[in-house]
């Protein structure tokens, strides 16, 4: 089994992915870039990673998202592969209608590298390594986390407890108070199982003993369990 | 042909840097100045048999490329 | 002369000094140059002569004070001279890891259009450290703006820092340290040094060479506009007021496609000799300087035809060409008949990839342009010939002596000047900066400068770990140049000591104002007389580095600014446990003899400004000092530490105490002065906190050791922070938190003051 980390031209976060993947969750994990247009037929789990690709020029991930391997990444989704999308990979699966929303610029215009609060609030089995409601912490690195739904696809996502992470701090109205995130979102539920999951912090920034905590671990042993359960089923 | 897209967040979504420079705007004394919204436009030379049809490839780039329906929209012309 | 009688000439036409003046070049140096060559240079020809023997590229100024640095060193594999210094991490492993690393200087464009200049200054050190094979793991930079007040100095800040995090964090490097600090001295001339270390195997070392007759010289990455024309001129020239028009347009960065270069690069290195010969990164002087320096090292000639460059703009001249400060460019110099295998790797980047010459054997550039030779000149001379200069220099002028009515004015209100440092910009914590840059990507940050002494790099896949920091302490060198630099050494050798580290190379980026003054000379001189005396007592090699002169406007030059950058080792990340948050109870214990004095002191600077001696520190007992901290923070029960530095013991407790989210409470040992103590910069020692039950094992450690401790007290006991005098009288009280709040408050509010302000 092979956890796919997808390389888009400005990915800067995918060796980080594989570093977690191999060292932190001792799974196999192979880069493939985004000209291929299929995945290796050994593909298990496929994770997009962080960073600026093409440059987030025009839009962040818009570029990404019209890339060769996108329509392969989309049958894997719809045949229920589990797929994580952090950070940039987040805005990825966004731009490419795999998950409802959009992320715009944060509030205040500004980068934030820092240590968030986050409540675990979703149903998938990728989340199922965390307790329910178990409040986490994990660092974000972005400009753009903003994220943006129309209030329809909100309250689907509240009813559908698809909303998986949210920030622990929010503004008088309830939104994220890092960014401006709507209601607070910080991750979100997708896919025909509820397979894939985007989120703007890092797990695998918090995955390895030298980083002194492992918040990011239950998101990535799931993404290997579930992989390993849905190829014995 | 040369076209010309304009690129806006859709009404109600968020634009931070619309905020921005309508504050810094106040902060200079144009206190008048309200409802700031930053736009994108982008211009690019098409290869189309008439104005007709150079803006309908366009607005089909748009849909595809150019914006993100999700938070935004957009209006084509035509300039020659 | 202004720069417009040139602009007139076509390339081809034949010059006079009057245009040399507009390239930078002084009479004699002028005819310097028709003697070298035979005769007297066409425009092309005095364009690149001009930049070649500019400041920034030949250190005509400096270069006979820079060969007094020690730069060799049994770890030394690459020392100055090439794009960055290499240094051995694993001796004994012939195929083991080492670290390149380089600080460089992109004050003058940074103060012009600080997003840009300091973007492009990130950009420009990250290629010097790839160009090398390395990949780029942590950068660092340090920052030295106008006084808070002064009108520019928000939106100065404000962008250099956003520059900075735009490029570093697009690329993706961690910014792991950074030092930013405020003085009248650089309102009109800031400092924005940045800093960039990569990691290589050793085995796998490039350097610029253009050797092997035949060989193609490619061009790869961005196209050439016709931005930064005359950049290294520029910042070889001070600024004056009424200039402003005829400084040269800004250098876009973009970091997007030095990401996909680096990717490219790194590829092609993989694949090792078989295709490669030599590479370089196009930086100040462009194309210019990458074609002279590489033939020159090589020994050899190279034959271009500019028409191949690709061009962002048309109708570009061979002048403009050779010229233009385009970022993200290099030139590289393949095997013979690889050119299609090189080219297979940058197009898979998307980057565009194209021979434009060949290697020769005459030793001579010669550039084509629609078919016509546009320059003949001879690579070596040109390179290794340019003009040196043994400027006159006088010893600085002494400070006037401190009097008894300073140290009594200021001990007149302790509270008040203890408040004074805790709270001034120049030590108020940089959470505001530090948030814009992504420290860890890469997933390898074990600490940050926002809370720890240096910063600690894993090197990827391994359990070696890489600390650094870059220092300087400006004001101290303004009191004394020499002592001064000795002392940014010595802060560098302890701030990754206090993180476990042993120093293995140093690279210093030295600020100062004009060379034509004297008295600025010598400060030059006295610097790097201190960084040398320094780095021989503790055994620290100079590896790399760069100078930037000129760094005044009209009479006022910056304070001199040495920055020395210092990195360090931890061959096993497990000694060093990782940052483990300090609780309630840990005791503080100072290792190290106290301050007699607050000589040299920024307590002392706030209230009377420059005035008094520096004192000299014992290096020898510092090294000792450093070493023993070190050894302590390895194992066992120091949780953390810290050196006096800047604002002195107060700071450092503060520091402690803030970045352990605990309030602290200190009392001074009998028989010591409250003011020296406490705020005291006379000599350097370590704060460091220890669990309850190591305290004994600690002081035990020190007494066997010969070193002076003494326990100061323990971090969260109360809501309050404390300072005690020896009597254990109160004379510092104030709610913690509002301390911290109000601390962490000091650099957004002067953001927000520009935004008032211009209204």
């Amino acid at each position: 089994m092979t956890v796919v980390v997808v390389t888009f031209p400005g990915s800067n976060c995918d060796r980080d992915c594989i570093t977690a993947v191999v060292e932190g969750a001792h799974g196999a994990a192979l880069r493939v870039f985004h000209k291929e247009h299929e995945l290796p037929e050994t593909t298990t789990a496929v994770i997009l990673p962080g960073g600026f690709s093409f440059g987030d020029y025009l839009r962040c991930g818009a570029m990404a998202a019209r890339s060769n391997l996108m329509p392969a990444i989309q049958r894997f989704v719809d045949a229920g592969g589990p797929v994580v999308g952090i950070c940039n990979g987040f805005q990825i699966l966004c731009e490419a209608g795999v998950l409802p929303g959009a992320l715009l610029r944060n509030r205040d215009g500004r980068f934030h590298c820092e240590e968030v609060e986050l409540e675990v609030s979703g149903d998938s089995p990728l989340l199922v390594a965390y307790q329910r409601n178990e409040n986490i912490v994990l660092p974000i690195a972005h400009g753009e986390g903003n994220y943006f739904a129309d209030d329809d696809t909100i309250a689907l996502l509240e009813r559908e407890r698809r909303i998986a992470f949210r920030y622990v701090a929010r503004d008088e109205q309830g939104h994220g108070a890092i960014n401006g995130a709507k209601k607070a979102i910080a991750g979100v539920v997708g896919g025909p199982q509820r397979n894939v999951i985007g989120l703007m912090p890092h797990p695998e920034r918090r995955s390895l003993d030298l980083h002194g905590a492992d918040d990011g671990m239950p998101l990535l042993e799931a993404l290997l369990s579930y992989s390993e359960h849905r190829r014995h089923s | 042909m040369r076209a010309r897209v304009i690129v806006r967040l859709k009404p109600g979504v968020l634009d931070p840097q619309g905020a921005a420079v309508e504050d810094a705007l106040h902060t200079l004394g144009f206190t008048g100045a309200s409802n700031v919204r930053v736009q994108k436009l982008i211009e690019l030379d098409v290869d189309a048999a008439d104005a007709d049809a150079c803006k309908l490839l366009v607005l089909e780039m748009a849909d595809q490329l150019l914006r993100n329906p999700v938070i935004e929209d957009c209006g084509v012309e035509v300039l020659q | 002369m202004s720069k417009s009688a040139l602009n007139k000439l076509k390339d081809t036409d034949l010059t006079t000094s009057e245009h040399g003046q507009a390239v930078g070049l002084s009479l004699d140096e002028f005819e310097r140059a028709v003697k070298l060559i035979g005769r007297v240079p066409n425009k092309v020809e005095l364009g690149c002569i001009g930049a070649m023997w500019s400041e920034h590229c030949s250190y005509k100024s400096s270069r006979v004070h820079l060969k007094r640095l020690p730069s060799a060193g049994p770890r030394v594999l690459v020392g100055p001279g090439e794009n960055a210094g290499v240094v051995d991490v694993e001796p004994g492993n012939p195929q083991g890891w080492a670290v390149a690393f380089k600080v460089e200087s992109h004050n003058h464009p940074s103060y012009i259009e600080p997003y840009q200049g300091a973007a492009t200054g990130v950009g420009g050190i990250l290629r010097d450290v790839f160009t090398m094979g390395a990949r780029p793991i942590a950068a660092m930079n340090l920052l030295r703006f106008g006084r808070v007040a002064h009108p520019k100095t928000p939106s100065l800040v404000d962008g250099v820092v956003r520059g900075i995090g735009g490029y570093g964090n697009c690329f993706g490097v961690p910014t792991v340290y950074s030092s930013a600090e405020f003085d009248a001295a650089y309102d009109g001339n800031v400092l924005v040094n940045a800093f960039a270390l990569g990691v290589l195997r050793k085995d796998r070392i490039w350097k610029g060479n253009a050797s092997g007759v035949g060989n193609p010289v490619m061009y790869v990455g961005a196209k050439t506009g016709r931005d930064g024309i005359h950049g290294a001129t520029m910042a070889s020239d001070s600024f004056s007021a009424g200039k402003e028009s005829e400084r040269p347009t800004v250098q876009v960065g973009d970091p997007f496609k030095e990401k996909l270069l680096v990717e490219a690069c790194l590829e092609l290195f993989e694949r090792g000799a078989e295709l490669l010969v030599g590479i370089q990164d196009m930086g100040a002087a462009g194309l210019t300087s990458s074609l002279f320096e590489m033939a020159s090292r090589a020994g050899s000639g190279v034959v271009i035809d500019l028409d191949q460059v690709p061009a962002r703009e048309t109708g570009m001249t061979a002048y403009e060409l050779m010229l233009s400060e385009s970022q993200e460019r290099m030139v590289l110099v393949a095997q013979a008949g690889k050119d299609d295998d090189v080219r297979a790797i940058f197009h898979k980047w998307d980057l565009d990839c194209t021979t434009i010459g060949t290697v020769s054997d005459d030793g001579v550039v010669r550039l084509r342009k629609d078919g016509v030779e546009v320059c003949v000149l001879p690579a070596t001379p040109l390179a290794d010939e340019a003009p040196r200069y043994e400027r006159p220099f006088t010893a600085p002028a002494r400070p006037e002596p401190l009097t008894r009515v300073d140290v009594q004015a200021l001990k007149k209100n302790p509270i008040q000047i203890v408040l004074d440092v805790l709270l001034s910009p120049s030590t108020a914590p940089k959470t505001w900066i530090y948030k814009q840059y992504d420290r860890e990507v890469g997933a390898g940050t074990l600490m940050d400068g926002t809370h720890a002494a240096a910063a600690l790099v894993r090197i990827p896949e391994t359990q070696i770990a890489v600390a650094l920091a870059l220092c300087c302490n400006s004001r101290q060198c303004s009191l004394d140049p020499h002592e001064g630099a000795v002392r940014a050494v010595v802060e560098g050798v302890a701030r990754i000591s206090a993180v476990g580290a042993v120093a293995v190379g140093v690279t210093d980026c030295l600020n100062y104002g004009s060379p034509l003054v004297p008295e600025q000379m010598g400060q030059l001189a006295a610097g790097v007389d201190g960084i040398a005396h320094a780095c021989r007592v503790l055994e620290v090699p100079v590896v790399s580095g760069n100078v930037s002169l000129y760094n005044q406007t009209d009479d006022q030059s910056v304070l001199p600014t040495p920055a020395v950058g210092v990195v360090g080792v931890v061959d096993d990340l497990a000694t060093v446990a990782p940052a483990m948050p300090l609780k309630a109870g840990d005791v503080l214990i100072r290792i190290g003899a106290p301050p007699t004095s607050l000589e040299g002191s920024f307590a002392l600077w706030g209230k009377v400004g420059r005035k008094g001696a520096l004192p000299v520190l014992d290096l020898a007992a510092t090294s000792i000092l450093c070493g023993f901290v070190r050894d302590l923070r390895r194992g066992g029960h120091v949780l953390d530490a810290r050196p006096t530095l800047l604002g002195g013991l107060a700071q450092c407790l503060f520091d402690f105490a803030r970045c352990a989210d605990l309030s602290a409470r200190a009392t001074l040992p009998v028989d010591e002065d409250f003011f020296a103590s406490f705020l005291g910069e006379e000599r350097l020692c370590f704060v460091v906190a220890v669990d309850n039950q190591g305290v004994f094992d600690v002081q035990r450690r020190c007494a066997d050791a010969g070193i002076a401790s003494a326990v100061l007290g323990a971090l969260g006991v109360s809501s309050s922070f404390r300072l005690q005098d020896s009597g254990g009288d109160v004379v510092f009280d104030r709610p913690f938190q509002k301390l911290v709040d109000d601390a962490e408050a000091v650099v957004p509010d002067l953001i927000a003051s520009g935004r008032r302000r211009s209204a």
